[in-house]
């Protein structure tokens, strides 16, 4: 489940195959896009999710750890969602747990993206000594399942939401690290870095001026997937017990609660569910979409 | 768009006194592709006839169809294919799009059979040579395992293998690209078939192999009797082993003729300019190859009009309205071309002298300096 | 075999035993990491200075560091754990009761997976756009968008609280009663095979379709051959091989995934036992289940990886798709 894999050959593309290619001619038509509707569902919901966990504390919604005495009420008026069992408003628990999930999905990417994308790239620039290095820590980070390293982690750390973050960065690194290498090694023999070093251009400018550019486009599509792996590997955390500490509200941290009472409230457990059903669909939509346009200008 | 083209069907046939029917026909086969850019349309209104024992070579550019063709004729063409209404592939009179794979299981493989371009990738490459061998003739030929082995050697040494009994347990990728084009060749006589259709045979090979190979196909034609069919890129290949040969141009045949007649009396602009490519031995070196300006046209929607008109010298205004259909000429019942001005006849020669005058071409197109009448 | 394979599995033998050794580092620290003295990780936080001096004792804490290590390491190649300070139970005998359900879990799930997608992918890339591909096709991105905590939940819903046709949770020993323990497997092997079973598929759909328009799948169709050979002889022995080259990654998942299920289904395997130290701080229990997972992870890696050249005749010969 926290494993991430990339180039997957989706179905997506592997259509193109089937064309047959010596009939192609790109400069005369443009490709005609069928219009990605799940994308673009996709963009609106994580938009949505992002604007509510942002503005948590502004929006007109109870506190959400505050006691009720309606246990497990049905959505109504005051609770739009409903109540958990012990009293509090599943609308509020839901968008104050998106600040979780999306503290986790832009914060722990980024960081991991950061360091990742640094190592792969000066691995795959000079080569030798620190490609070995960097090597042997991404197969290093790899001899652990990740759910197990992430565990190991969180047991050694306080537990809590930076201890989190860090944690799941770590885990997406090695994917980060190796397709910025891939990408790296491929471009810097292309005709534009010979061309920057003939004319002196330091390896610094080489890799952030030339290289850069050629390299963010895969990674940043695959951001997207490791955002869907990293929301789910938080959420899996969360509903073992070794996510965020309660109280804080985690969709995970819900599921797990309301699995208690399943057969006579299942709505507790049935809401976080669609939630991450739809955030995560929403991310592998996104970066389905974002491979095939990827796939297709660098094949260009 | 066949129309122009059905009495020569006929002729064929009266032409030889109703001797030989033809082998194979291809009948108006328009082979489209769905793609994110529009229908391709790979073969567009393509006629062929091929008599029994005779060797047809389909000439043409990347792209021009000839591969699509055969694949259309072998029944293994892309999902995103479509075959048009109203085209029709006859083997032996009986037309292939009726026949139930499921129910008539040894036709393709054993009366049909083709060569693949590229040995390298044409053989499976987790299965033994051997394997393949018998795995095709036990299927079609109801052999035992012993007989098929001796069989698959037999074959192997057949298509000039030394030593067959050793490779026959090796992989495909344990042979250079000679031998595994022969023994492709193997796979493709094993059930003796009627037509085998060779698509780029050689055209992956070095050089001193491509002989051996063309060679050996000829051999191997000779002594069976089965008709043949050779797709090239190169002139130069079918110039001395095929009866006829059919030019291809953007998924249509643009002329056809018997082969030495091709080479001498060639009425399409685009297949003089094929011959002219040729390098001749008797010019002085360092003469500059012909090329011909402009690029393959695009297939995908084409606009009418003929398809070689932007590359054409002859070019005229009636080129870019009009598309030219497949038409006998009145000096061969055999010779066809499509073209509204054919090389060699008066209105030709005038169209020709008309853009050579003006240095441009009725599609724009300068004229080049060595473009002669 | 020739010199280029063998000396790249000398690479691979000496990367695993490097990596194994990084990997008892890495573990051995995780108590040192722990905040407060390892004495605390050990022992519940009401233990008396008296007994914190006697565990510093017991487990040689004054020793520096390398020294416990090496008998750290030393007790592990014996096959000793240590012992939960919550249980005072021999960590081996634990393992040793609750693997075998993990283990079961695991095997039982990876069969349903391969013997569900290898037909399905085969199926759909044979035949693009047919009943068999969409269905597919939507049953992956939803089973993809599901994580397994919430697709086990659901099916438990669904199965058990609605329709009552299963059994809710927990386990049977296959000794007390066979047919109620395969009762008890079903959802929690479903739980854990979807998620492998999407991956499968995608990935030998996609390879499929690429192999089915290779030169040799047409050649064999050119040679009338049955489907039934060209789909499995020509081209899913090929494509198979993407199937091992993504077992690594099979099986982290697997690893990751059982403790999740176990969680789910409250069986009795190594994941519900490395949850429960965590949540009592028997920090030696997760220190040994980190440890053993990533080792059992590492070997199989390194397995594949030596076994690749067997399964590909081409031995690493450049693909052509």
């Amino acid at each position: 489940m926290t494993e991430l894999v990339q180039q997957r050959p989706g179905p997506e593309s592997v259509t193109e195959i089937e064309a047959p290619l010596e009939v192609f001619d790109e400069h005369v038509r443009p490709v005609r896009r069928r219009r990605d509707f799940g994308a673009l569902f996709g963009v609106v919901w994580i938009a949505l999710v992002a604007l509510a966990a942002l503005l948590a504390g502004v929006l007109p919604i109870p506190d959400p750890n505050e006691v009720t005495n309606s246990f497990s009420a049905m959505p109504s008026a005051d609770h739009l969602l409903g109540t958990d069992a012990i009293g509090r408003d599943v609308l509020s628990r839901i968008i104050y747990g998106a600040r979780v999930s999306m503290a986790v999905a832009i914060g722990a990417t980024s960081l991991s993206l950061l360091i990742g994308v640094t190592i792969g790239m000066v691995a795959g620039y000079f080569r030798g000594a620190a490609d070995a290095t960097s090597s042997l820590f991404v197969n290093f980070m790899l001899a652990f399942p990740p759910l197990i390293f992430l565990i190991a982690v969180v047991t050694a750390l306080q537990p809590g939401l930076l201890t989190l973050v860090v944690a799941l960065a770590l885990v997406g690194i090695p994917n980060f690290a190796r397709v910025a290498r891939a990408n790296t090694i491929a471009f810097a023999d292309r005709e534009f870095v010979t061309a920057a070093k003939a004319l002196g251009a330091r390896p610094l400018r080489i890799l952030t001026r030339e290289l850069l550019v050629n390299v963010m486009l895969p990674i940043l599509s695959l951001a997207l997937v490791v955002m869907a792996t990293l929301v789910v590997a938080e959420g899996s955390l969360s509903f073992l017990g070794v996510g965020v500490p309660p109280p804080t509200p985690s969709w995970g941290g819900m599921l797990a609660a309301g699995r208690e009472s399943l057969s006579e409230e299942p709505q507790l457990v049935l809401v976080p569910a669609l939630f991450f059903f739809l955030t995560v669909f929403s991310f592998n939509r996104l970066g389905d979409w974002a491979r095939g346009r990827v796939g297709r200008e660098s094949s260009i | 768009m066949s129309t122009g083209t059905e009495p020569y069907v006929d002729d064929v046939v009266v032409d030889d006194a109703g001797q030989q029917e033809s082998f194979l026909e291809v009948e108006n086969l328009r082979v489209w592709f769905g793609t994110p850019r529009g229908m391709v349309r790979a073969v567009d209104g393509v006629d062929l006839q091929l008599r029994k024992g005779e060797t047809l070579g389909v000439v043409g550019e990347s792209g021009s169809g000839k591969s699509v063709l055969s694949r259309a004729i072998m029944k293994i063409l892309a999902p995103n294919a479509r075959v048009l209404d109203g085209s029709r592939i006859r083997l032996d009179g009986v037309d292939l799009a009726t026949v139930n794979p499921k129910k008539n299981r040894h036709l393709w493989g054993v009366d049909l059979s083709m060569v693949f371009q590229d040995p390298m990738t044409s053989l499976t490459p987790v299965i033994t040579v051997g394997k393949q061998l018998t795995e095709t003739l036990r299927y079609h030929l109801d052999l035992d395992a012993k007989a098929a082995r001796a069989e698959a050697v037999r074959l192997l040494r057949l298509v000039g293998i030394p030593e067959p009994e050793k490779r026959f347990d090796q992989y495909p990728h344990e042979l250079s690209g000679g031998m595994r084009q022969r023994v492709t060749i193997a796979l493709a006589i094993s059930c003796s078939p009627k037509l085998l259709i060779a698509d780029e045979p050689t055209t992956a090979l070095d050089v001193t192999v491509q002989h051996q190979i063309l060679n050996l196909l000829r051999d191997l034609q000779a002594s069976s009797g089965m008709s043949m069919i050779l797709i090239t890129h190169d002139l130069g290949v079918v110039a001395g082993r095929t009866d006829n040969i059919a030019v291809m141009y953007a998924g249509r045949v643009v002329e056809m003729a018997p082969t030495r007649r091709l080479f001498s009396h060639m009425r399409h602009p685009y297949t003089r300019a094929l011959i002219d490519a040729i390098p001749k031995l008797d010019h002085p070196s360092h003469t500059r190859l012909a090329s011909i300006p402009g690029r393959p046209p695009t297939i995908v929607d084409p606009p009418p009009g003929c398809s070689f008109a932007a590359r054409c010298p002859s070019a005229q205004d009636r080129c870019t309205k009009e598309t030219p259909t497949l038409v006998t000429t009145p000096d061969s019942e055999r010779h066809s071309a499509a073209c509204f001005f054919p090389l060699g006849t008066p209105e030709g020669d005038v169209a020709r002298r008309r853009n050579i005058e003006a240095g441009v071409t009725a599609a724009g197109t300068p004229v080049l300096s060595g473009v002669t009448v | 075999m020739n010199a280029v394979v063998w000396r790249r599995r000398a690479g691979s033998v000496a990367r695993f035993f490097l990596l194994l050794f990084l990997v008892t580092v890495a573990v051995f620290l995780l108590l040192d990491l722990i905040p407060g003295s390892p004495v605390d990780a050990i022992l519940p936080p009401e233990a008396t200075p008296e007994q914190r001096a006697a565990a510093a004792e017991q487990y040689g804490l004054n020793d520096p560091m390398w020294q416990r290590y090496l008998d750290w390491l030393g007790g592990i190649l014996q096959g000793d754990f240590g012992r939960s300070f919550q249980t005072g139970l021999s960590v081996s005998d634990q393992i040793l009761e609750r693997a075998p359900v993990s283990i079961e879990l695991a095997v039982l799930a990876m069969i349903v997976a391969l013997a569900v997608s290898i037909p399905v992918g085969v199926w759909s890339a044979y035949r693009p756009g047919s009943v068999v591909d969409r269905v597919s096709t939507f049953m992956i991105s939803a089973t993809l968008a599901t994580p397994a905590f919430v697709l086990g939940i659901l099916l438990v819903y669904v199965f058990a609280v609605k329709l009552g046709w299963l059994p809710v949770l927990g386990w049977v020993p296959f000794s007390e009663d066979p047919a109620e323990h395969i009762k008890r497997l079903i959802l929690p092997v479903l739980t854990l095979a979807a998620g492998e079973c999407v991956l499968f598929t995608r990935l030998l759909k996609g390879d499929m379709m690429a192999t089915l328009q290779q030169d040799h799948v047409l050649s064999a169709r050119a040679r009338g051959l049955p489907t039934r050979s060209i789909l499995t002889r020509h081209s899913l022995r090929q494509s198979s091989f993407s199937l091992v080259t993504v077992s690594g990654v099979v099986i982290g998942r697997l690893i990751g995934g059982t403790v999740l299920v176990e969680a789910i289904f409250s069986l009795p395997g190594m994941g519900t036992m490395v949850i429960t130290a965590i949540q009592s701080r028997d920090y030696i229990v997760v220190q040994a289940v980190v440890l053993l997972s990533a080792i059992v992870y590492l070997s199989m890696n390194t397995l594949v990886d030596l076994s690749y050249p067997l399964l590909d005749p081409r031995v690493r010969k450049v693909r052509t798709s």
